[in-house]
């Protein structure tokens, strides 16, 4: 009997994507079930991910937004117990297919972590860190993707007379951008970010979001917020999550200035989250 | 209506201060009474010892006359028995911490062998030594060599180097495997390019301290039937060879008192040689500070 409601609401949700799947989705997440042990942290998502896009996903603590975020790289799966149910296909290939190599997959997605976490290496060896572990051994080569890819991450700069030190000398805000230049040197085509700017001061969120919208030019981004000012700012659609399901997704500014659902203006106007 | 008496406080107070004084002496006391054991025993062997501690003593083989006696031989054979202990024991037991912490799935199963490991670090190293006869020296009839009693000994510290390397492994944080595996890096990858490098001075510092329990261990090789005379060098791992303990315990059997003096000189020799590795250990542990 639930169910039947269920695959109704969910179908509605289709449609509604269905507009949009006429550019190319890189992300097709379908059915997507969730378990930590007897845990359900999500239910029935469904939701697709646009080329050139930042997609940005909302919701109070614990309501899966980093989980499902996790589950699109298959980072999850480091947590033992973890169970999952449903298909995620991104270019169209369901990336829990058992011939699907995770390797693979995290080199054409990217992440940037909460805490800024560049390796206790030098600049230079952060950013050719990616390179390297997929076989690139040319010097050349290497100092071509180090400089294009910290250029790319706006850090550049404030590194060039340095990328032999050590990255831990570098503000936390640095650090995230050293982070974020890491993750373009494997040259991927979506970037999740999951609540990058958590730990870092005002000035150093600023920059790291004007650095999301110049990444949009050429990759498509998903990033977990907690700061719904910050989903306004950069992102094209949002997605508000609740207890582990989706409760409406929508382009960014229908959702705060007209949202459908009641819960979702609950939360956006503060009543709880 | 205050439910604290203020008069009957100062009274508990003075208790309070006065026992926190006997209990601070009493630490003190205990704390002393190691220090002053240790004292007392170190000056005892200095004294004894130090007579016969020359560079002659260094460089002569074992002799019935005490004054051409020498530790030379049980030296080298303690430098021979490192050199198998160490590579056997710091492969097999970081092989093993590796693959309990980063490859294994935490079950029962991994857990059992986790409290078994546990356990053998505290079984008896004469045990040890009876499992190194039987299977080194008699099934793989290896006789009393450089390698059955590396082996053995291997065995013994294993146990203390893989507790100590899960340690050094598990402080690696998981942030930097995450940042490693979100760019599609393999596991071997990441062991060798992120957990390693930053667990080695842990692992190192472990694995030192296990080795010096090696170097100071008797009972074991007394059971393997290592020689306690012995007026000649090992050439490979298959020759049969003596330890500075073994040789210290021969000496100490002696009823003339030149050979007592002999066996602390011999300490001494071997008391040197464990307060180096284990400031080396310390070197290592300061040099390497955790930078995370």
């Amino acid at each position: 009997m639930n169910t039947v409601i269920a695959n109704e609401v969910d179908n509605e949700v289709i449609n509604t994507h269905q507009k949009w799947t006429q550019k190319n989705a890189v992300y097709q997440t379908r059915q997507l079930n969730l378990w930590y042990g007897e845990n359900h942290a999500l239910k029935n998502i469904n939701l697709d991910i646009m080329e050139n896009e930042v997609t940005s996903i909302i919701g109070p603590s614990g309501c899966g937004k980093s989980t499902y975020i996790k589950t699109l790289n298959r980072m999850i799966e480091l947590v033992p117990s973890v169970k999952t149910s449903g298909e995620i296909n991104y270019r169209g290939r369901n990336i829990f297919d058992k011939e699907y190599e995770v390797e693979e997959l995290r080199t054409k997605v990217g992440m940037v972590f909460q805490k800024p976490n560049p390796f206790p290496k030098s600049i230079f060896e952060n950013v050719a860190y990616g390179p390297k572990i997929h076989g690139i051994k040319d010097k050349k080569i290497l100092n071509e993707i180090v400089e294009k890819s910290l250029k790319g991450a706006a850090i550049w700069d404030e590194v060039k007379n340095r990328l032999h030190q050590n990255a831990y000398g570098l503000s936390g805000g640095q650090q995230q951008r050293l982070c974020i230049a890491r993750c373009l040197a494997i040259e991927p085509d979506i970037i999740l970010m999951d609540e990058p700017t958590s730990a870092l001061d005002p000035i150093s969120t600023l920059k790291v979001e004007e650095l999301v919208q110049e990444l949009k030019e050429n990759y498509s981004i998903i990033i977990v917020t907690h700061n719904m000012q910050q989903a306004t700012r950069i992102s094209d659609k949002t997605a508000f999550f609740l207890n582990g399901e989706i409760v409406e997704f929508d382009v960014t500014s229908n959702i705060f200035s007209n949202p459908k659902d009641q819960r979702t203006e609950a939360y956006i106007t503060g009543r709880f989250g | 209506m205050k439910s604290i008496n203020r008069s009957i406080l100062l009274k508990r107070r003075k208790i309070r201060i006065i026992n926190n004084l006997v209990m601070q002496t009493f630490f003190l006391c205990a704390t002393l009474f190691g220090l002053v054991i240790l004292g007392i025993l170190f000056y005892r062997v200095v004294s004894q010892g130090y007579p016969y501690l020359d560079w002659q003593f260094l460089q002569s083989l074992p002799s019935r006359k005490p004054e051409n006696a020498g530790v030379y031989t049980a030296l080298i054979g303690t430098v021979w028995l490192m050199f198998v202990v160490a590579p056997t024991s710091l492969f097999i037991g970081v092989g093993t911490a590796l693959y309990l912490e980063e490859y294994a799935h935490k079950n029962k199963f991994t857990s059992f062998i986790q409290i078994n490991i546990s356990n053998l670090a505290g079984v008896p190293s004469i045990v040890f030594g009876l499992l190194g006869l039987t299977l080194f020296v008699r099934a793989l009839s290896l006789g009393t060599s450089v390698l059955a009693a590396g082996l053995t000994m291997s065995l013994l510290i294993l146990p203390v180097i893989i507790v100590a390397a899960q340690e050094a492994i598990r402080a690696v944080p998981q942030e930097l495997r995450e940042a490693s595996f979100g760019m599609g890096a393999t596991k071997w990858q990441t062991i060798i390019r992120v957990v390693l490098p930053a667990a080695i001075p842990g692992i190192l510092t472990g694995g030192i301290l296990a080795l010096s329990r090696a170097i100071g261990e008797t009972a074991p090789l007394v059971v393997l039937g290592l020689p306690l005379f012995l007026a000649f060098l090992p050439k490979t791992v298959f020759d049969m060879f003596t330890v500075l303990p073994m040789q210290i315990y021969n000496w100490t059997g002696r009823p003339q008192e030149e050979f007592q003096g002999l066996a602390a000189a011999g300490i001494l020799v071997l008391l040197f040689l464990l307060i180096l590795m284990n400031s080396i250990a310390v070197l290592i542990r300061n040099k390497f500070q955790k930078r995370y």
